[in-house]
């Protein structure tokens, strides 16, 4: 049994904590998280549910303890391949992030772009996703005209272009009405069903009841029930 | 690299005013070198001029054997800076001063004696550089046994070369002054650009963009920048050298000397100087920025 998990764990966490100066952000987090896993992390505001996604891309680096992601303990990682890390995952914020001066199509393909792939790799793989969310038709709109649950959908579009193992959504639906959260939550179900990882944020406790995932639950930092192996 | 350079373009117009200014920057400090640089340019030009007509005239007593003139010469030919030595005897002299000064030669043709002395003229190495070398080596010629005399002319140009050397060093200095504002300039308006942009740097990060792919359209914002001020520089400078020179300059020019403008190597190294100052104002400014966000 232990066998198997650790072959399938895509993310392991050992007593991590995470503090900023006094004040404990995360406490011995010890965790696995599976390969095509829908994960998601619940609590209150300031749980240290943000603080725990953003040590997984090294936006932030962890005070004590180890994560591995795919067998690599990302505390190794030098400073220049953070950025093949990243690409190991597509990133969902509640604010967007989406860059204002750029469009819709440009926003996406600058994943790409990063990643040194061809023009004519680039125009049709980052079509073929606007399809996919359904937002074709805004490529060449800028985002600040776009409502905001288009702009989460080319978000997710962004994120999910590179094709990456893992999704990371921070509270993806936190700024939506709940029709467009709606949408944001089954574009995710659909690449999670296409084989990503996915690992939710949210404070929103009612919103695992729509996907059959894990649920973890988060408060002040402490891990609260763990649910040890998979439920699908 | 295409997409790059388009970006990098893009971002030119995006910030039209700054990078005006900018542009404008280097070509100014481009141009008011320049205008230094080619007055030293000229003027070193004109003294080489001068200089190569400078000769020393060694006299020597009279009824010299012929080994002693060989010796003698041996001797002139030994000093360095000294690139020949031509011997003068005084009837040579005679014939030559008597077809100087034909219509009046009554006043010679009377001479029973031929008063002038047999002489060596001397003329320099181009290397001589300092009017005070100059000096030296005719003290030393005239230190030579049977040499009576020496003399050379053009004494002013000594002082004319100390005054010139004063405009050389301001005008290197101006360029380094002018160097460094342009590298400032450049720089700040790099990190305006970059600053009005931090939130998108962020997002490239989040993406997995390297730190590469983030700077390059920057350097080529700068190269580009540098480039155009440089070339925009060096017209400016060409036209204004155009006006100057058929108007005011025609005149100072001879057979020896030809104002003239930066020969093709030093534009272009003028140039590839400004495309630095953009690579380096670019450099400096990412540098902190990206440390710092
Ligand atoms: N950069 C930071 N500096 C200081 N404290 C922080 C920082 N980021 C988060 N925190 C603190 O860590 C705790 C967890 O924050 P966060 O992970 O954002 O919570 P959540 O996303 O669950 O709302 C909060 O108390 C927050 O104030
Ligand atoms: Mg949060």
């Amino acid at each position: 049994m232990m066998e198997r998990n650790e072959k399938a764990a895509i993310i392991r966490m050992f007593h991590v904590f995470k503090r900023f100066g006094k004040k404990n952000a995360l406490v011995d987090i010890t965790l696995d998280i599976f390969k095509n896993e829908f994960v998601f992390i619940c609590g209150p505001s300031g749980a240290g549910k943000s603080t725990l996604l953003k040590l997984l891309y090294l936006g932030e680096t962890l005070s004590e303890g180890q994560i591995l992601i795919e067998g690599v303990n990302i505390s190794r990682i030098q400073r220049k391949k953070i950025p093949l890390l990243r690409r190991e995952f597509g990133i969902v914020f509640q604010d967007f992030k989406l860059i204002p001066t750029k469009t819709v199509f440009e926003n996406v393909a600058l994943v790409l772009e990063a990643k040194g792939k061809k023009s004519s790799v680039t125009q049709k793989k980052v079509k073929s996703v606007l399809r996919i969310v359904g937002i074709e038709k805004k490529l060449n709109a800028f985002p600040p005209t776009l409502s905001g649950g288009e702009q989460q959908r080319v978000a997710v579009a962004r994120a999910v272009v590179g094709e990456p193992k893992i999704i990371l959504a921070d509270e993806p639906t936190g700024s939506l009405d709940i029709v467009s959260a709606d949408v944001i939550i089954d574009l995710l179900d659909k690449f999670h069903s296409r084989g990503a990882t996915v690992i939710m944020a949210t404070h929103n406790e009612s919103l695992p009841n729509k996907i059959n995932g894990r649920v973890i639950h988060l408060r002040e930092g402490h891990l609260e029930t763990l649910t040890a192996g998979r439920q699908d | 690299m295409n997409q790059f350079v388009t970006r990098a373009i893009k971002d030119i117009f995006k910030n039209g005013y700054l990078n005006t200014v900018a542009v404008t920057t280097i070509a100014l400090s481009i141009f008011i070198v320049s205008a230094f640089g080619l007055f030293v340019l000229n003027t070193n030009d004109m003294i080489t001029a001068w200089k190569k007509g400078i000769r020393i005239m060694a006299y020597l007593r009279s009824g010299i054997s012929n080994e002693k003139l060989v010796e003698i010469e041996f001797k002139i030919k030994q000093h360095d800076g000294v690139q020949d030595a031509h011997f003068i005897s005084k009837e040579e002299a005679l014939i030559f001063l008597r077809e100087k000064m034909k219509g009046q030669s009554s006043l010679l043709e009377d001479l029973d004696k031929n008063p002038l002395p047999d002489a060596f003229e001397i003329s320099l190495a181009l290397s001589l550089k300092d009017m005070t070398d100059i000096e030296t080596l005719a003290e030393r010629i005239e230190s030579i046994p049977l040499v009576t005399d020496v003399e050379y002319g053009q004494v002013w140009l000594k002082r004319f070369v100390n005054i010139f050397n004063l405009f050389r060093l301001a005008a290197f200095g101006m360029g380094g002054l002018f160097f460094m504002a342009s590298v400032f300039i450049i720089g700040n308006t790099i990190r305006l650009v970059l600053y009005s942009r931090r939130e998108e740097i962020e997002i490239m990060r989040l993406v997995g963009a390297t730190e590469r792919f983030i700077k390059i359209p920057f350097y080529i914002e700068g190269f580009i920048l540098g480039a155009l001020g440089g070339l925009i520089g060096i017209i400016a400078s060409f036209l204004g050298f155009l006006l100057v020179s058929s108007n005011i300059f025609q005149g100072i020019s001879s057979d020896l000397f030809m104002i003239r403008f930066f020969p093709s190597d030093i534009s272009l190294g003028i140039i590839l100087c400004s495309i630095f100052v953009g690579w380096l104002g670019c450099y400096l400014s990412l540098k902190q920025f990206l440390k710092e966000y």
